[in-house]
């Protein structure tokens, strides 16, 4: 495939990285809605792209000097974050514009972090690993600190990207160690000189340690955490919405294929790490997120909860564990975007929704929008019918079938803390009486209309024909 | 035999009747719509649901009207449906009771109506569902599915503690459940079947069954409620409004005699024979002690509370007594209890609308403004005493005939239990029913109405019927539980 040519640019990282450019060189020469077109142009892009994905399962990437892989678990994990893109682009469109912030930069930014991400999914080299997941943070760095003229937004750019560099640096020294230990550098070989061993040495050990604080640091594991909230916090809503929904998505791939593939033999010394990081993130993430009164910031608690479900189902290490993550996070990035696009659409005052106090009253005013956040509220909690509940029941199917049966009680123990939190939201839309008259607008396109009522519709629709999504995860191979 | 799917039907319909009040736009004109609407939906599944009673057979112990559809592809999940002996009547139950409620709400609910009748709506697909499946995991969804409507009735129309009684409630309700996931997973992973109907054979090694039993008893003794499990239930109920407290009282609560009876015994019989003595002592503790609790109440509704988690105790004896006549009194006592006790929250309802407060202190001499209340009402509670004639005396006969067999401890502590029982009512009646009137702003209290009529004679006639014509209820659900009762001697010979 490769002898020809012009067949190279239908491969899809190729395509999105000339696309991109296309695109920043677009919005340059336009003179006016600048950023609307370029929207309009990058979300057209990323479909294309993820046909491309989707026809492209032939392809002979894999054999690009063995800098990358190709499987169904790739594919999956890619086309999952660029409907994901795709739909942030459209539900952040109308908010961008209403806090006149229209740089045509930022869906370029998307776009150049999505190409990272695709490349972060199927990186099969360390060093490839490590590029695209500076092109992925470098485009997220500028992204949060985007609103100039903001304080916080800058403050969250910054402490992104101190905190960020730094987990970098960390996870290159890890990289640098097993490369100094097994000699060499790419995943398959790694496998190899390792399945030689029946017990890892010191120095490999650290590296494989180091790797995971890096690779913690990128899902927000706890404790690695802490730059979570205060990112979601600062940067603007949209941005936030991105954050929230997209770049997990790649790095719980990412952190899939690292123990999976070249760590496959050495599942007791990774597994404890990532034990301890699945417990404390679904317990710090339950409990903390209790005291929150900023949606954002209970929102990143929340992601930091369900990262600590998507590891149980890697503790589990089998098939159903890779299921489970697909099918877990199929669900999380539904759930999110169904209540970003509703977050980035609510007007308390005419200032956008961040304290949930303010949500009071909404049942009265909006019905359906307040019956659309406890949907998602519930969903996320895990209470059937609703498709939170399925994610977690194939998670805990995984860690079951692995006789993990303090993990799952421990997970379910969490899940019940975190169903309080859920539900106070809805205690403040439906049970409390709004005293004062707060008018809050609900104003949203068309196009974000429609991205809603999809993710509400599988929200809601799973259950009656979950096959659909099962047999595409059942079959992934990794 | 009926060749459409009757119990799909059922468990659907009211589900079909939300979707329709959802798109009718709520104003003062157009809530009197919403209202009719979840009314004849709920008759109509009432009426649906009286075809499987007359239709049944009594021959059969095992499941009818059964369907069954592949859900999962990856897995055996199916979607499974289907009536036996012992389901049978926890349908009726629900199906009966769902009208009487909306009946039971239909002036007092003057907020949110639309969202009202949704609630009732989608609680009682959930119920019906959960009675009927045959499936464990559509079980579990139902089972814990009950969880989003109770949770906003309690929360939006209850009372001045509602908050807490409604977090109370999902999240005490909620950590039992998740257990029973777990339990659920394992199950599977030893078989590789959710069926009810194939997993009662006995199938897991006695450690696994111990487990297991445990994780299930968490959820179901929280959910009958079983001392020392129970405290969720007097908030839930003084807050819940009318409807929500007979619902709550009335089906739910037999959702955890139901769990013990297909999950415990049906499939965990030898982890059951070795914790039958937790279950009786709990069982006693239950009776005794919330019967004295009953008696210091102050509050009518919470002393009704109490006096549930009592019944429920005699519910549990019969239950894991294990033989014919203390699972029959089981049963009897569940579908007697889901009657009165939901007659007796009616009975509340009826003078809490009129005056606000449940205070027993409040009323007194009810009887020379409101004889046929009184009337009504004496029927309802000489049935929670367990007079004979009426629903409670079959149950609680049976279930002491079959703790004779057990141990004369049980009886004497079941028996005892039911000699408070009629204190504590009796007291409660004479506090409010008899006397002078004493209060002046009793003085022209109205005697019930039509609409209270058509709840309450229902109930007063169904109370009668099940105390005179027992064998009514008890034919079709004999062979059923026969089954069940053979099965586990059978694991428990070898």
């Amino acid at each position: 495939m490769l002898n020809n040519i012009y067949n190279i640019f239908f491969i899809p990282e190729i395509f999105l990285a000339c696309s991109s450019f296309v695109c920043l060189l677009f919005g340059l020469f336009l003179k006016k809605n600048a950023f609307r077109q370029t929207s309009n142009l990058a979300v057209f892009v990323l479909f294309l792209t993820i046909l491309l994905v989707y026809y492209d399962s032939e392809s002979n990437f894999a054999n690009y000097k063995s800098l990358f892989s190709h499987s169904s678990f790739t594919n999956f994990f890619k086309i999952l974050a660029l409907l994901g893109s795709i739909a942030s682009i459209i539900i952040s469109k109308d908010y961008f514009l209403g806090i006149k912030l229209k740089n045509f930069e930022i869906p370029v930014l998307f776009l150049f972090s999505t190409l990272g991400m695709m490349l972060m999914i199927s990186s099969n080299n360390l060093m490839s690993m490590y590029l695209a997941i500076e092109l992925q943070s470098l485009s997220l760095y500028v992204a949060a600190a985007i609103k100039r003229d903001s304080i916080s937004s800058a403050e969250s750019g910054v402490k992104y990207f101190i905190l960020g560099a730094l987990s970098s640096g960390i996870l290159l020294y890890g990289f640098s160690l097993i490369y100094g230990f097994t000699g060499s550098m790419n995943f398959d070989d790694i496998s190899f000189y390792l399945s030689k061993y029946n017990n890892l040495n010191l120095g490999l050990i650290f590296g494989l340690v180091f790797v995971m604080v890096g690779l913690a640091f990128k899902v927000s594991a706890v404790p690695f955490h802490m730059w979570t909230p205060d990112v979601y916090e600062g940067a603007p809503n949209s941005i936030t919405g991105f954050f929230a929904i997209v770049p997990k998505i790649a790095a719980v791939a990412l952190i899939y294929r690292f123990c999976l593939v070249p760590f496959e033999n050495f599942y007791l010394e990774w597994s404890q790490i990532i034990l301890f990081l699945s417990i404390a993130s679904m317990f710090l993430g339950a409990i903390a997120a209790i005291a929150q009164s900023n949606i954002k910031r209970l929102l990143a608690y929340s992601s930091i909860g369900h990262i600590g479900y998507i590891l149980i189902a890697l503790v589990a290490a089998n098939d159903d564990g890779i299921k489970a993550a697909s099918i877990y996070m199929f669900s999380y990035m539904i759930m999110n975007v169904a209540i970003f696009a509703i977050l980035l659409s609510l007007k308390v005052k005419n200032e956008y929704l961040i304290n949930i106090s303010d949500l009071k009253g909404l049942s009265k005013s909006n019905p359906i929008v307040s019956l659309s956040i406890s949907i998602i509220m519930l969903s996320m909690a895990g209470i059937p019918p609703f498709i939170g509940f399925f994610g977690k029941f194939y998670v805990f199917i995984a860690a079951i079938e692995q006789e993990l049966y303090v993990l799952s009680v421990l997970g379910v123990l969490a899940s019940v803390i975190s169903a309080f939190y859920y539900l106070r939201i809805i205690k403040i839309m439906y049970f409390d009486e709004s005293i004062s008259e707060e008018i809050i607008n609900f104003k949203i396109s068309f196009q974000s209309k429609i991205i809603l009522s999809l993710s509400l519709f599988l929200i809601i629709c799973f259950i009656f024909y979950p096959s659909l999504l099962i047999n595409i995860s059942a079959n992934l191979t990794i | 035999m009926i060749d459409w799917p009757l119990v799909s039907v059922i468990i659907f319909l009211p589900l079909i009747g939300a979707l329709i009040i959802l798109f009718i736009k709520e104003d003062e004109l157009t809530s009197i719509n919403i209202k009719w609407a979840a009314l004849l939906t709920t008759l109509g599944t009432f009426i649906l649901s009286l075809i499987l009673w007359l239709q049944f057979d009594y021959s059969n112990p095992s499941y009818q009207y059964e369907e069954k559809f592949r859900w999962f592809d990856d897995f055996n999940f199916f979607y499974h449906v289907g009536v036996d002996g012992i389901s049978l009547f926890m349908i009726l139950l629900s199906t009966f009771l769902t009208p009487l409620c909306i009946l039971a709400s239909w002036n007092n609910i003057k907020k949110r109506v639309k969202e009202y009748m949704l609630s009732f709506l989608f609680l009682e697909t959930v119920m019906i569902g959960m009675f009927a499946s045959i499936d464990i995991l559509l079980f579990y969804i139902f089972f814990e599915a009950v969880l989003i409507p109770m949770y906003l009735i309690i929360g939006i129309w209850g009372g001045n503690r509602r908050i807490y009684a409604s977090f109370k409630f999902f999240l005490y309700t909620l950590l039992g459940s998740v257990l029973m996931l777990i339990a659920i997973i394992v199950m599977y992973r030893n078989t590789s079947s959710m069926s009810i109907e194939f997993l009662q054979g006995n199938y897991f090694s006695y450690n696994t069954q111990l487990f297991l039993w445990l994780a299930f008893f968490a959820s179901f003794a929280v959910k009958i409620p079983m001392w020392p499990f129970h405290t969720w239930l007097p908030d839930a109920h003084v807050e819940a409004p009318t409807a929500g407290s007979v619902i709550l009282a009335g089906v739910l609560l037999k959702m955890g005699g139901y769990g013990f009876i297909r999950f415990s015994l049906g499939m965990l019989p030898e982890a059951t024979e070795f914790f039958i003595p937790l279950i009786m002592t709990l069982s006693i503790v239950a009776i005794v002690y919330t019967s004295l609790v009953a008696l210091a109440q102050t509050d009518i509704k919470k002393l009704i509370a109490y006096s549930s988690v009592a019944h429920m105790g005699i519910v549990t004896i019969g239950i894991f007594l294990v033989n014919q006549q203390g699972l029959e009194g089981a049963m009897m006592q569940m579908i007697s209890h889901g009657l009165v006790s939901a007659a007796l929250f009616l009975c509340v309802g009826v003078i809490y609308d009129r005056m606000h407060t449940r205070e027993i202190e409040f009323y007194g001499g009810l009887v020379q403004r409101m004889p046929l209340y009184a009337t009504v009402f004496m029927i309802f509670m000489l049935g929670s005493v367990g007079l004979p004639g009426t629903s409670g005396f079959v149950g609680e006969f049976l279930v002491i005939i079959g703790a004779f067999k057990f141990s004369s401890y049980v009886v004497i502590g079941a028996a005892f239990g039911i000699i408070l029982s009629a204190v504590y009512m009796l007291y409660l009646y004479k506090r409010i029913i008899f006397g002078t009137i004493t209060n002046n702003k009793l003085a022209d209290i109205l005697d019930i109405n039509t609409r209270e009529k058509i709840i309450l004679i229902p109930l007063a006639i169904s109370v009668i019927l099940l105390g005179i014509f027992p064998n009514l209820f008890l034919d079709p659900m004999r062979l059923s539980l026969e089954l069940i009762i053979t099965n586990y001697e059978i694991a428990n010979a070898k």
